[in-house]
């Protein structure tokens, strides 16, 4: 009886309506975001599977759409990554550890800082321009693939810095002050304790720019890059093509064929993705598994 | 002067802990009865103590003289004189903020990685200046080491902690680095539990054992002398008791530095207390004499627990 009555005691007074309706609104909008996600993937995989094949990865751009591939667009888009990220690794971590662990903090480390987290979210055509200017025109590289490499790396050594100091400051103070206390210099410190520690969440980033720099098509037409490249570049002079602007060529032609093949092309583009993340996700968890504050 | 001591310290302190122990929780059970007064924590006079003598006779490693420090503006210390005696323990009590951890940076230079920090007046090691213009930090810190509030082992093996110091030091050996590991940390009273594994991560180590591993990396670059910031403040009894047994194995060799907030901490390791307030030095002497018999009416209502 007793019992009884202290459940009474506890019984619902009021629904907590605004709390469940919050949980509802907030589920609903995870839901839309992957039906969208879901309903590209499924029909961008439904027109592009039956396109997939062999000749697709190993032939060059056709007027037949059953003879053409995007092989020079996919070597272009590799050499344009691989050159990115070459450049934009070093000078971005480089820059990173630079503001984060020997910068004073004065007024003018305030304005880089500023000046960094504002190109971030300058928009890629931007940098095409620029890229344009400064590479193409007025060092005379023409419309090579280190002229689009460079303009590339523009627009991701925003994001590389930006995650690379978000990394570093997650790693705990204590750590360096019990690496300098042991007489450490601020080298060995960042070198032997740092970085290793921040290893994880610099590469998270380094990614995110690869993939970036991987989706970009704006800044390429603006140096010049052409859909049509009859061939593979050999070396860092050659003109190139890339996977994002053969999607938009074939994807602006009138035959249905081209559109088969469009749709095909971005899901090479999504391959190269997936595997890049996964090799992120590999990297972490190598070197990830140990650090657990 | 030292033989004495010797066997004090080293055959008896383990007995001697428990004993303070069960003083001290004693204390505590009979303080909380309700009684009008209040009381300083007890000094066991059997304790591995340097006596008065032997401190006044002990020769300074640290020497402070007249240091004032600023955080920018804000002045943290003023004028604060005070010598450290080789081979002894001293204590640096008083409540938060009061400057005693501030002083304890100081003597390793810290403090110098705080923006638009400064100091004033000379702190010297063995003699020499450690704010001289020619001074070498890294390699006084190599001499000057330092344990921190929270234990703060780096996230790697327990091996690569204890030879970070000799490593970035130039020791490249592996034998060599395996022998100062072992050394290390049978001096910290840890090789047992952690012989079998001393490629696992340092993560792994309970809070006590990460505490002692980083006492065990101090001790591998060789210093003279060990700052310890409030080092068992996070620990349970028993590890905090096992630390403080390694205080007073460490003293023979080391002289040591010791912040703390636990009165009762203070009166069993050290032997000579400092106590600060406000960023003053109010008064410094003997542990036993700061204890049972201060002169200033501050330290004797910080130490009896009216304020703090």
């Amino acid at each position: 009886m007793s019992r009884n009555a202290d459940i009474h005691s506890l019984e619902i007074k009021r629904s907590y309506l605004g709390s469940s309706l919050f949980g509802w609104l907030c589920a609903a909008a995870t839901y839309i975001c992957i039906a969208v996600l879901v309903g590209l993937l499924v029909t961008v995989l439904v027109n592009g599977v039956p396109w997939l094949s062999w000749t697709l990865l190993t032939s060059f751009p056709s007027r037949d759409p059953a003879k053409a591939g995007v092989l020079p667009a996919l070597a272009g888009s590799l050499w344009l990554i691989g050159i990115t990220a070459l450049v934009s690794i070093p000078t971005g971590v480089g820059a990173a550890v630079y503001l984060e662990e020997y910068a004073n903090s004065s007024w003018w480390r305030k304005l880089v800082q500023l000046n960094i987290s504002n190109l971030a979210g300058v928009p890629s055509i931007v940098y095409g321009i620029l890229g344009l200017g400064l590479f193409v025109r007025a060092m005379s590289l023409e419309r090579s693939v280190i002229a689009g490499a460079l303009t590339l790396t523009l627009v991701v050594l925003p994001i590389v810095i930006l995650s690379t100091q978000e990394a570093l400051r997650a790693v705990p103070s204590t750590i360096r002050q019990a690496s300098y206390a042991l007489g450490a210099t601020r080298w060995q410190t960042v070198w032997l304790q740092v970085l290793p520690a921040a290893l994880p969440g610099v590469m998270t980033g380094v990614i995110l720019a690869i993939a970036r720099a991987l989706g970009e098509a704006a800044p390429l037409v603006a140096v010049g890059a052409v859909a049509f490249v009859a061939f593979v570049p050999q070396s860092l002079g050659d003109e190139f093509s890339a996977l994002p602007l053969q999607i938009f060529n074939w994807a602006e032609r009138p035959q249905e064929e081209f559109h088969g093949l469009a749709s095909a092309a971005i899901v090479v583009l999504l391959a190269v993705l997936i595997l890049l993340n996964t090799g992120a996700v590999l990297v972490r968890a190598k070197y990830g598994r140990r650090i657990k504050w | 002067m030292v033989s004495p001591l010797k066997t004090r310290s080293g055959t008896a302190s383990a007995t001697d802990a428990t004993q303070h122990n069960t003083e001290a929780m004693s204390n505590t059970v009979t303080d909380l009865r309700p009684k009008p007064t209040l009381k300083a924590p007890a000094i066991d006079p059997t304790r591995p103590g340097r006596s008065a003598d032997e401190l006044a006779d002990a020769p300074a490693k640290i020497n402070v003289a007249d240091v004032d420090f600023y955080y920018g503006a804000k002045q943290a210390l003023f004028g604060i004189d005070l010598v450290v005696p080789e081979r002894c323990v001293t204590a640096f009590i008083g409540p938060s903020g009061c400057g005693k951890s501030t002083l304890l940076r100081c003597m390793n230079r810290m403090n110098d990685m705080i923006d638009e920090s400064s100091v004033k007046g000379s702190i010297t090691l063995d003699g020499q200046d450690i704010y001289g213009p020619r001074v070498d930090v890294v390699e006084l810190r190599k001499r000057v080491g330092m344990v921190f509030q929270k234990s703060n082992p780096f996230p790697k093996s327990i091996f690569d902690n204890i030879a970070y110091g000799p490593r970035v030091a130039g020791e490249r050996n592996k034998a060599r680095l395996y022998e100062i590991t072992e050394r290390c940390l049978r001096h910290s009273a840890l090789w047992e539990e952690v012989k079998d594994r001393l490629d696992d991560s340092a993560l792994a180590l309970s809070g006590g054992q990460q505490q002692r591993l980083c006492i065990a990396r101090a001790l591998a670059t060789e210093p003279q002398v060990l700052l310890m910031d409030e080092p068992a403040s996070a620990l349970d009894p028993a590890s905090t008791s096992r630390i403080e047994d390694l205080i007073f194995e460490l003293k023979d060799q080391y002289t040591i530095v010791i912040v703390t907030h636990n009165m009762q901490q203070a009166a069993r390791v050290s032997d000579q207390t400092a106590f600060f307030f406000e960023g003053k030095l109010i008064e410094a002497g003997t542990t036993t004499d700061v204890f049972t018999n201060p002169t200033k009416k501050q330290t004797e209502d910080y130490i009896t627990g009216r304020f703090g």
